[in-house]
């Protein structure tokens, strides 16, 4: 077996290298040349195309993200314990626990092949959690499709909804909240974005850097076999075979979630050992991200004997070896006097595992191949000091004709029954549709710590049973906003988070994100982002939370269609006692509705101008972040002292979807009486932010308003909790009446009539 | 009194049921599938989850694990033995129950708060609850379709076997809405909803669940 090695390539160094097939410019190539000074080994090639890919490198994102490391490490209850750079950012919540939480996505292989892309995608992002130290303890899923009714959709949903949930539900992680949403520009690229939280003792926090010269390196978990290999079997094909030899392999990975259970316990019992001393899970670039990740963070050396390693395919060439991505997989430094109880622990855990190197002094990574030296590289180099391109941006020149073309110019509905009738169309809209039939294919009790699950404002999760400490989590972006203003869309993502957090009785701490956009060589997609993240960025500041890290999907399109700028900002709150929660649905009759916030004439971007008259124009909703924080602060405190017995967040739809879902929940009625200032219609649909209603028990009336007027914050009463039963029925004084189960009716009718 | 709760490879609900024997005020004891012992323990818990990934068909895999040979013979002692979910589907692979699960008729995943009705409270497990009473306890598989051909599901009713019965609409096809059975002595119960997931206000939907595990902490403190 005869490889291409360091030897050979100093030797020839006119050979001929697919760099370009491997998606290198010609630049990166004669940049690697001049870091080796030599031509790179074939393995190396293989390791720098992949490292340096836009994926694992954000080579056109880092000088934009920047911004989120500038924020202070810092949120309101504590120090961050990890924060960007690392697997996963890791929050101090009090009492010595931490929470590590991430959103990455998934989008290109969930439209290759829906059900394995979406599960690798939940598989991933929880080996990211448990790489910190952590033990997952929930997942939550944000979605976006094409139109419901567009046919690629019914093979695309079912396939990833599938996934998501035959992967976490074997996992035994519940699914406590997410999004779904429906949009012509994800047809050709539906997005695909996983977080999973995990929970540990600070003394727990696990770092992915080997040190200690000597200490052996470990890979454990499946054996390596030829999957999601990609672009790099054209250079093992180039190189190894003859023409029209072996078949090219599927670039989806396959998941296999019973080995992925068996990792996480198997992974916590090494923990709880001590036998750990660096750790990182290979995902994408697999073994070539591991090793040069690990030891690029450390302080010496590694030697890999890639022989050693465990293959499920013996004919896999090196280069494959270096870059299969096959899935649940890890990889351990472990002090030489751990390794035998370690490889015991994986027995008894039926893990396999294999010592394949271990940590040296020379500060080079090397790897062998049968005593063949086919890689050797500085660490760093590979990992760490890829390419950063400052992509040029520039704002579209469209922009001005989108922003002038504002949804407050369109016909409206003026009387009762066209309200009605209006309310209806967007109650049985894809856009506001009850979501269980998603949802449902979810297991949300498992592990016996969900508080709160979908469809309420946010995911509500018992950390600690004696001390009643809990977490919060929420998941949100709009993308209509973002394309009208990516600047202020994102900060209304994030708002919209940082209150649907809030509003479950939660104090906001920290933020994570993905960022799905098109391509990074089109400036007007650029000048998205550049907005996005200094929107981001500013936003996180004023409200005093940091951004823990996140994930950048670049090149969302279809040919030369970008899809909607997407950022998914995901807030995590902490709750010092869980049980002092507040649900969304209105429960007990006779307790008067508020409305807090302010409304707006600001319909451009929202709900109703999408489904009634397919418009996407003007200005999106105004942000105010510190009425968002006063808001906040309002909550927490109402919710802490049992002021408030049921709130909703106002965000898609307005208050009359707001007040639809709150009543449909447990099937109670509701009067309401519209703010006399207000046009109808405005108080009803307008997605003005910063607002929410809350439902107040009698008692706690006068302490409730007075806590409201010493805060300054805007609110009045709009109405009350009516009986439930048959009649049931959302009123509207003076304009029009929906029995709840004609609401219902409706609002669950949608998706399973187009999915079944 | 000690009630066991095995660990498979792939369970899932095992903390859950450990909880709920801890919250009925029994001492939760932690079994092993490799483990042929059951450690003195009064009563077995089968939890919900995936053993082995039942990747075969459900609980075929587990039946042969070490610790099961142990519990057949306790069963058949009369030893309280309780199958949740996967386990339900393990004591079906067992034959300490008969019939079978197979995949829910609409072919997805479910989880849902699901209306029950006790149809048996001379069980191990069901004495807390009232003949006919009406629970919420959630529901949650792909597999939950309960089969048995003809003459096994006539005996079962005849017998009074069938421990719950789903209510206001069958939720994955199962035969005669059967959501648990019992064997004839009805120290053996395999439920498909999850008992363990509905004791506490905080985390279920109900508490109603809690009864199954207070049924078999009572029946061991009468001897």
């Amino acid at each position: 077996m005869t490889a291409d090695t360091v030897a050979r390539a100093a030797a020839t160094p006119d050979q001929p290298q697919p760099w370009a097939e491997l998606g290198l410019s010609h630049d990166e190539y004669e940049r690697i040349r001049t870091l080796l000074g030599r031509r790179p080994t074939s393995c190396e090639l293989a390791m720098y195309s992949v490292m340096w890919s836009e994926h694992c490198s954000y080579k056109s994102s880092r000088v934009h993200l920047r911004r989120f490391a500038d924020l202070p490490a810092e949120t309101p209850v504590g120090k961050l314990l990890a924060g960007i750079g690392e697997n996963a950012g890791v929050v101090d919540i009090g009492q010595g626990y931490a929470i590590t939480f991430k959103i990455e996505s998934h989008n290109h292989p969930s439209y290759v092949e829906p059900y394995q892309g979406a599960a690798t995608g939940v598989g991933g992002i929880v080996r990211d959690i448990l790489a910190m130290g952590a033990r997952p303890v929930a997942i939550m899923d944000s979605l976006r499709f094409g139109p419901l009714d567009a046919p690629d959709t019914a093979r695309v949903l079912p396939g990833v909804v599938a996934g998501v949930g035959g992967y976490g539900n074997c996992l035994g992680l519940p699914n406590i909240g997410g999004e779904v949403v429906f949009d012509v520009s994800y047809a050709g690229n539906p997005l695909v974005n996983a977080l999973c939280i995990g929970v540990m003792r600070h003394e727990q926090l696990h770092l992915a850097k080997a040190s200690g010269e000597g200490n052996r390196v470990i890979l454990y978990g499946a054996r390596t076999g030829g999957d999601g290999i990609g672009g790099v079997s054209v250079l093992a094909s180039e190189t190894f075979h003859d023409e029209g030899g072996p078949t090219k392999r599927p670039s989806v990975q396959v998941g296999d979630p019973f080995l992925e259970k068996l990792l996480i316990e198997c992974t916590l019992e090494l923990f709880a050992e001590g036998l750990v001393t660096g750790i990182q899970d290979l995902g994408g670039a697999g073994l070539s991200c591991a090793t040069s990740e690990l030891a690029g963070a450390g302080d010496g050396g590694m030697r890999i004997d890639l022989d050693a390693v465990p293959l499920r395919d013996s004919s896999l060439v090196p280069e494959e070896i270096l870059m299969s991505e096959s899935q649940e997989r890890m990889m351990a430094v472990v002090e030489p006097v751990g390794v035998e109880r370690f490889l015991q622990i994986c027995g008894k855990w039926a893990v396999d595992a294999a010592v394949i190197g271990e940590v040296t002094g020379t500060g080079r990574l090397v790897v062998s191949w049968y005593g063949q030296r086919v890689v050797d590289v500085l660490p760093r180099t590979v990992a760490s000091e890829g390419p950063i391109y400052e992509r040029p941006y520039a704002r579209p020149a469209a922009q001005d004709a989108l922003g002038a073309d504002r949804a407050e110019d369109l016909p409206r509905p003026t009387s009762g029954p066209e309200l009605r009738a209006s309310l209806l169309r967007l109650v049985g809209s894809p856009q506001l549709a009850d979501r269980s039939w998603v949802t449902d294919q979810y297991d949300r009790y498992v592990r016996g710590n969900t508080v709160l699950a979908q469809p309420e404002n946010a995911g509500v999760l018992r950390v600690d049973e004696d001390t009643g400490l809990g977490i919060a989590v929420a998941t949100d972006g709009n993308a209509g906003f973002t394309a009208l203003d990516p600047y202020a869309g994102t900060q209304l993502a994030l708002a919209e988070a940082y209150r649907n957090v809030a509003v479950v009785g939660a104090r906001p701490v920290a933020v994570t994100n993905c960022l799905n956009f098109g391509s990074p060589q089109d400036p007007g997609v650029m000048w998205q982002f550049e907005r996005a993240t200094a929107g981001l960025a500013d936003g996180c500041r004023a409200l005093g939370i940091p951004v823990t890290g996140g994930n950048v999907s670049f090149y969302n399109q279809t040919a030369q269609t970008p899809i909607l700028p997407t950022p998914v900002v995901g807030v995590l709150g902490v709750l010092d006692d869980v049980t002092a929660r507040v649900p969304s649905g209105f429960a007990v009759a006779g307790q008067l509705i508020h409305l807090l916030g302010n409304t707006h004439e600001e319909l451009s971007g929202s709900v109703w101008a999408a489904v009634i008259h397919d418009h996407l124009g003007g200005s999106p909703p105004r942000v105010d972040l510190s009425g968002e924080q006063a808001l906040a602060e309002l909550l927490r405190h109402a919710g802490r002292d049992g002021l408030i017995a049921a709130a909703h967040d106002l965000s898609d739809g307005g208050l009359a979807q707001a007040l639809v879902e709150s009543c449909v929940r447990y099937g109670l009625g509701a009067q309401i009486r519209l703010p006399e200032e207000l046009d109808p219609f405005i108080a009803l649909f307008s997605e003005s932010a910063g607002r929410v209603i809350v439902a107040v028990p009698p008692g706690a009336e006068v302490r409730f308003t007075d806590l409201c007027t010493a805060r300054g914050l805007a609110h009045q009463v709009i109405g009350a909790v009516d009986v439930a039963g048959p009649d049931a029925a959302l009123d509207i004084l003076g304009q029009f009446t929906v029995p709840v189960q004609e609401l219902r009716r409706v609002w669950t009718a949608t998706l399973p009539a187009a999915l079944m | 009194m000690r009630i066991g709760v095995v660990t498979f490879p792939g369970s899932l609900d095992d903390v859950d049921a450990l909880r709920a024997v801890r919250l009925a005020a029994g001492e939760a004891v932690s079994l092993w599938h490799g483990d042929a012992d059951l450690h003195a323990v009064d009563a077995v818990v089968l939890p919900g989850g995936f053993s082995y990934g039942d990747y075969l068909r459900c609980g075929a895999i587990a039946r042969f694990a070490p610790v099961m040979g142990e519990v057949v013979v306790a069963a058949e002692q009369g030893l309280p033995v309780l199958g949740i979910c996967n386990g339900f589907q393990i004591l079906c692979e067992s034959h300490l129950l008969p019939g079978a699960l197979i995949r829910n008729d609409h072919r997805k995943f479910s989880c849902r708060d699901q209306r029950l009705r006790v149809e048996r409270s001379t069980t191990a497990w069901t004495a807390a609850y009232e003949p006919g009473q009406q629970i919420v306890i959630p529901l949650k598989n792909g597999e939950g379709g309960y089969v048995a051909d003809g003459t096994t599901l006539a005996m079962l009713e005849a017998e009074g076997r069938v421990v719950l019965r789903y209510v206001g609409g069958n939720p994955n096809g199962s035969v005669a809405a059967i959501a648990g059975i019992s064997n004839a002595r009805g120290n053996v119960v395999g439920v498909m909803p999850h008992p363990e997931h509905a004791v506490e206000e905080l985390c279920g939907p109900s508490t109603d669940g809690l009864g199954f595990f207070t049924s078999v902490l009572a029946r061991a403190l009468a001897g």
